[in-house]
Formats: C-alpha cells, structure tokens, sequence
C-alpha cells in the first residue's frame, strides 16, 4: 500500500527556501521601495542591511536543516515576511519629521532576536525538556512581571508602568513573562489534567474541580492579572487572561470554561470600568471617538483612534502605495498604530494580506500543537498560538473600534525590542514542537501473524518498519479503539481522541 | 525614478505578498484537512479499519497462514494487592488504574487514576501509559510509548505486576 509512503512527512525544507526567498524579496525589496517612492538617495547601508537580514534568516534556515530537518516549512517565510515589512514601514515613518532611527534600532532588535532564536533552537532540541522548568517558569513570570514596579528599575511611559530601565537600555519584561506562562501553564495542566478532570464536586451537569488541584493556576493567574492592572496594563492583562481560558479549555476540552471565562471577563471589565480611570477614557473613546469634546481631549482623547480610522479610510482598496501616504499623521504610527500605517499605504488588499499571513501562522502554530504527541507540547503550542492571535486581535480590534482600544505590540510589526525578542523565541519553541511533530519515529518491525482482524493500520506499520514509520499509527488505532469499547471514559480522555484526527491529517 | 516605476513597485509588493500567501496555501495541500475523515469516524465509528484505506489491502489474506502464534487469553495479576485476579482478553481494550470506570481497578497507592491501557490490534496486545505520575514499566523499562506485549512479560504499575498468558 502507498498509504505508508504517503504518510511519512518530508522534511520541506527546500520549499521554505523557496518561500524564504519570496519572502526575503518582499522584505528587502520593501525597503529600497520605500527610499524610492521618497525620492531618497540609496546608499550602501542599505544593501548592508539587507544583506545582514538576509543573511541571518537564510542562516536560521540551515540550522533548521541540521537540528530540526522536519520543522514546520512555513512558520519562517511568514514571519519573516511580517517582520521585514515591520521594518520597512518603520524605516519609511523615519523619513516623516515625527520619528527618527527607529527602524536601525529594530534591524539591530531584529538581529538580536534571530540570534536568540536559533541558539534557542540550538541548546533546548526538544520542547518537552521546557516541562522540567513548570515551576522555574512560574518563578521567572512571577519575577518578571514585577520587575517593572521595583522602584528605580521600573519607567512609566505613556501611562503604563510596564517599561524596566538598566542602563541604556531599556525592556518590557511582560513580553518575556507570556512565554513563560505559557509554559507554566501548559505543564502544570499536563501534569494534572486527570486530577482535574476527575475529581471534583458534580453540581448539575457541570463537575468542578476542587479547589486544591487548580490553586497553583489561581495564583498565577491572578498574581499576572493583579500586577498588570496595577500597572495599567490591560491589554496584557486581557492577554495571560485569554491563555488561561484556551489551554484550560484545551486540557479538559469543557465548555464550561470558556463561559466561565467570559463571566469573569465581563466582571472585570465592569471592575476596571468603576475602579481604572484610564479604561474608563478607553471605553469612552471607543464608543463616542467622534464627539468633538472627546476628539480634543489634550490627554486620552479620541484622535489617535481617528486618525488611525481616517487613515485606513485614505488607504481605501489598493492604498496609497508604500512611501505615498501621509502614515506619521497618527500618534504611535510605527509601534502600537502600525497596522493603520499599513492600512493607508497597502490598503485593503496589503492589509488583509497581512491579517492572513497571521491566520497562517496561527494555524501553523496549532497544526504544530495538534500533531505534536505528548500533551505538554500540545497545550503549549496552543497556549502561543493563542498569545499571538489575542494581541492581533487586541491590536486590530482596539484600532477599528470592535473593543476598546488597549496598547499591545503588534508581532513582529511593531517597533519593540521586547516583543520582538519573545515573538522569534516562541517561533523557535514552536518549530521544535512542529518538528517533533511531523519526525518519523521508528517502529521496529512488526508481523501481523493472524490477518483475522488485520488491518490497513497495522499493514501499514508493517509496510515502514524502518525510520518511515510512525508511532502515531498505534495510537490512531488505540484512540479509535477506545472510541467504542468503553464509551463512558470516552469522555475523560478527549485528548487521546484528538490526537487521533491530529494524526489522521498527516496521512493523507 | 520615475513616478510610474514607483507606482508599479508599489502594486508589486501587494502582488507578491498574495503570490507569497498563495503559494504556502498551495504548498500546504490537504495538510490541514483533519476534520473530514475524524468527524465521519465520529460519527460511525464500527467501520473495519481495512475498508477506509480504500482497496482491501491484500495484507488481509496474506497472514492467515501457518505462522499462528498462540493469541494471549487472560490478565493475570500476578504480583501486588489484587495478586491473583485474573480478566479474560476479548476484543476490548482494557483500561487499568485506580478509577471506578476502569476496566481493572488497581487498589494500588501507586497507581493513578487512568494509569495505562491495553489494547488489542490483530493478533497482539499494545500498552499504552496515560501519562501516569508513577510510570508503567514493561519489563524493566519503563513505557516512552505504545508497546507489544508478549505473553509472560511483566508488567508493573505500582506495586501491581501483571502478565498475559495464552
């Protein structure tokens, strides 16, 4: 049967150079466009600095080739296709008289983050060595998160204490902090889903779990919550509190907690509504943006969220054309308002291209989740896909005015240093994670010596007995088993099921 | 540069960045196609695994020959508090662990809750740990993943040892 030859994953790796050079085209090409449409001389920086970036990326490429040869193939081109445009359009808002330099600053941040990723990459080989660290990485998130409170370390900047300064330089710790989470989390429910999911109080048709067993995820996430409202950052607060919901969903696959979470989420945003000024002007802005009192407001008015309205309604369909717009008239245009840059100079067509590079990627990330074996790997790559699709959603939701506007780093667009750093290590996490997904296992040779009940499965473990043959193949036959010989437990162990179309997806 | 060039540039990033997406949508073929195939197993999941790879595989008829090895008909708890206890092997996988809704309740400090499980496929019984706190070993290693078990290895969890005899 060809099944088994089909079955196996190729490592791809010469399909992501070739997305890699698409992209790369895009990116550098980006740059030298935007000093074009400005009229401005092309010097040899940026040849230099296209060649670095380049030049880094095809590097993590060949690491790729050797340490993680069955990595996820389109994880890199996207990313970095949304970084290098990141750059452009940061580099095209230095030519406006509102920033300068920003762009070197995050070519440099670039550089550093691809750098970090693949020694990342290097040192960690397998994600499932991150759950050793379960309780360190409650430790660090706990230390990081309040760093930025600690006086003389932590900078209050544009309303939010979230900013740590040493020296020159400066970071934002919080950014780092949802990796680490995710990792907590994701270890601390894969090593206690069963406590979770079994024991417990049944009042009516909802089991609750004791209290005792989820304490340790309480208390982090409250402790996340609670440091970052004080810190008036809630668009991070909204962030931990969407990862906490989807991998505590995802580990016990209950409804139930995702209309607890909403409860809770609603209350809190009545809680912040009474008690935050500063959300209170948020809310404000969000519904009234075009009351001429709100919109003049000197302080928390409206006319960075119109601006950033009118802008996107400038770009109309096809935009103004990268380098022809007017970008730099909203505040914050390259760090928390970058997608209304892109909006008004790529327009419809560029910008939607954009949000379904994201999708992409999300789904990448959760097609790496979903074929990854051991659980822990499952909750975390889920737990980072979450954390990426909830800051677009913050970020593009808060500019077109579906949900109040709170600040968060758009990935891999926005000028940030931090953000960057922790989007490319969560890049490096999860094509370890893909790749342990999508890697042969061997399987020692099997005989089926009966045929009374043989089966395509089973032949086809036969057919690979070599390096080609996937473990999964015995447990896509475990999880079908299990389906109708005891129904009752059915329902206590949905991972092991959904392992099964998990694994299914790769047969074809 | 002339206006039109720059134009053109422009319109060529929007038509690379599609070009680009295209592609991935393309190169990624029926990679994210899970749900069709688990939904229609969701929803009738009796059909013989042999019928959904299509053409009967001729893998089928090939084994019925003479190399029949003797097919394991019992669980014996041959060591630990439940020492003794014997369950006979049909065509269901058996859950082990301390749960009331296993099929074999270990009475086993050690064990956990849904500790590991058993399950036949053609002539040969596979265990499979659940993630245990404590482990299952076959033999002396301990279980990474789904293995063969042949009838008289040991099998421990806890301070439970079972084995399978024919």
């Amino acid at each position: 049967m060809n099944a088994a030859a089909q079955q196996v994953y190729k490592p791809r790796r010469n399909l992501e150079l070739a997305l890699l050079l698409m992209a790369l085209t895009v990116a550098v090409g980006s740059q030298f466009l935007v000093a074009l449409a400005l009229d401005e001389p092309i010097t040899t920086d940026y040849y230099v600095e296209g060649a670095v970036f380049a030049g880094l990326v095809l590097a993590f490429h060949v690491v790729l080739r050797l340490r993680a040869k069955y990595a996820d193939p389109f994880i890199l081109p996207i990313v970095v296709t949304l970084n290098g445009l990141g750059i452009a359009m940061i580099h095209r808002l230095d030519f406006t008289p509102s920033f300068s330099g920003v762009a070197d600053r995050q070519l440099m941040w670039t550089g550093v983050s691809i750098v970090a990723a693949i020694v990342l990459l290097w040192l960690l080989r397998d994600h499932r060595r991150l759950r050793q660290l379960t309780y360190i990485s409650l430790a660090v998130s706990v230390v990081l998160l309040f760093l930025p409170i600690v006086p003389g370390l932590g900078q209050e900047l544009n309303g939010a204490r979230i900013w740590v300064t040493l020296g020159p330089a400066s970071f934002q710790p919080s950014e780092i902090a949802k990796i680490t989470l995710a990792v907590f989390f994701a270890g601390f429910l894969a090593n206690n889903r069963d406590l979770i999911l079994l024991a417990g109080r049944k009042v009516g048709p909802v089991t609750f779990p004791r209290l005792r067993d989820l304490a340790p995820m309480f208390i982090a996430w409250i402790i996340a919550i609670g440091v970052l409202v004080v810190q008036n950052d809630l668009g991070n607060a909204l962030m931990f509190f969407g990862l906490f919901v989807a991998v505590i969903y995802v580990a016990t696959s209950r409804f139930s907690w995702i209309a607890i979470g909403s409860v809770f989420m609603l209350i809190g945003a009545a809680l912040a509504y009474q008690f935050v000024g500063h959300f209170r002007d948020r809310v404000e802005i969000w519904l009234n943006a075009f009351d001429q009192d709100i919109y003049e407001r000197t302080f928390g008015g409206s006319y960075q969220v119109v601006q950033g309205l009118f802008g996107l309604a400038h770009g109309g369909l096809v935009g103004t054309g990268l380098g022809s717009g007017n970008p730099n008239m909203v505040s914050l245009a390259n760090s928390d308002m970058i997608i209304a840059a892109f909006g008004e100079e790529l327009g419809f067509i560029g910008l939607s291209a954009m949000l379904l590079l994201y999708l992409l990627l999300f789904s990448r990330y959760m097609r790496a989740g979903l074929g990854t074996r051991d659980t822990f790997g499952k909750l975390l790559a889920v737990g980072l896909a979450v954390v990426l699709v909830l800051q677009v959603f913050v970020v593009v939701g808060g500019l077109t005015r579906v949900i109040p506007m709170t600040g968060l780093a758009t990935p891999f667009l926005a000028a940030g240093g931090s953000a960057l750093l922790a989007n490319w290590l969560i890049v490096a996490v999860l094509l370890l994670i893909s790749h342990s997904a999508r890697q042969p296992v061997i399987v020692g040779p099997m005989v089926n010596a009966t045929g009374e009940s043989s089966s395509g499965i089973e032949s086809r473990l036969q057919h690979s007995d070599g390096p080609g043959a996937r473990e999964s193949a015995v447990h896509r036959h475990s999880a079908h088993r299990h389906h109708h010989d005891d129904d009752e437990t059915r329902l206590n162990h949905t991972p092991a099921d959904q392992q099964a179309p998990a694994d299914q997806g790769g047969t074809k | 540069m002339s206006e039109l060039a720059v134009t053109v540039l422009q319109f060529g990033v929007l038509l690379l960045l599609w070009i680009l997406i295209l592609s991935i949508i393309a190169a990624q073929g029926r990679d994210m196609t899970i749900s069709k195939r688990s939904r229609a197993r969701a929803a009738a999941p009796h059909p013989a695994p042999a019928q959904r790879s299509g053409p009967p595989a001729p893998a089928g008829t090939g084994h019925s020959g003479p190399t029949q090895r003797p097919r394991p008909r019992r669980l014996l708890v041959s060591e630990g508090p439940l020492a003794g206890t014997e369950l006979p092997l049909g065509s269901a996988s058996i859950m082990m662990g301390r749960a009331q809704e296993c099929t074999l309740v270990l009475d086993d400090d050690y064990a956990s809750g849904k500790h590991a499980r058993l399950f036949p496929q053609g002539s040969r019984w596979f265990l499979e740990d659940l993630g245990s706190t404590n482990g299952t070993w076959l033999g002396d290693e301990q279980l990474t993943r789904a293995s063969t078990v042949e009838p008289g290895d040991r099998i421990r969890i806890g301070k439970t040892v079972l084995e399978l005899r024919t």
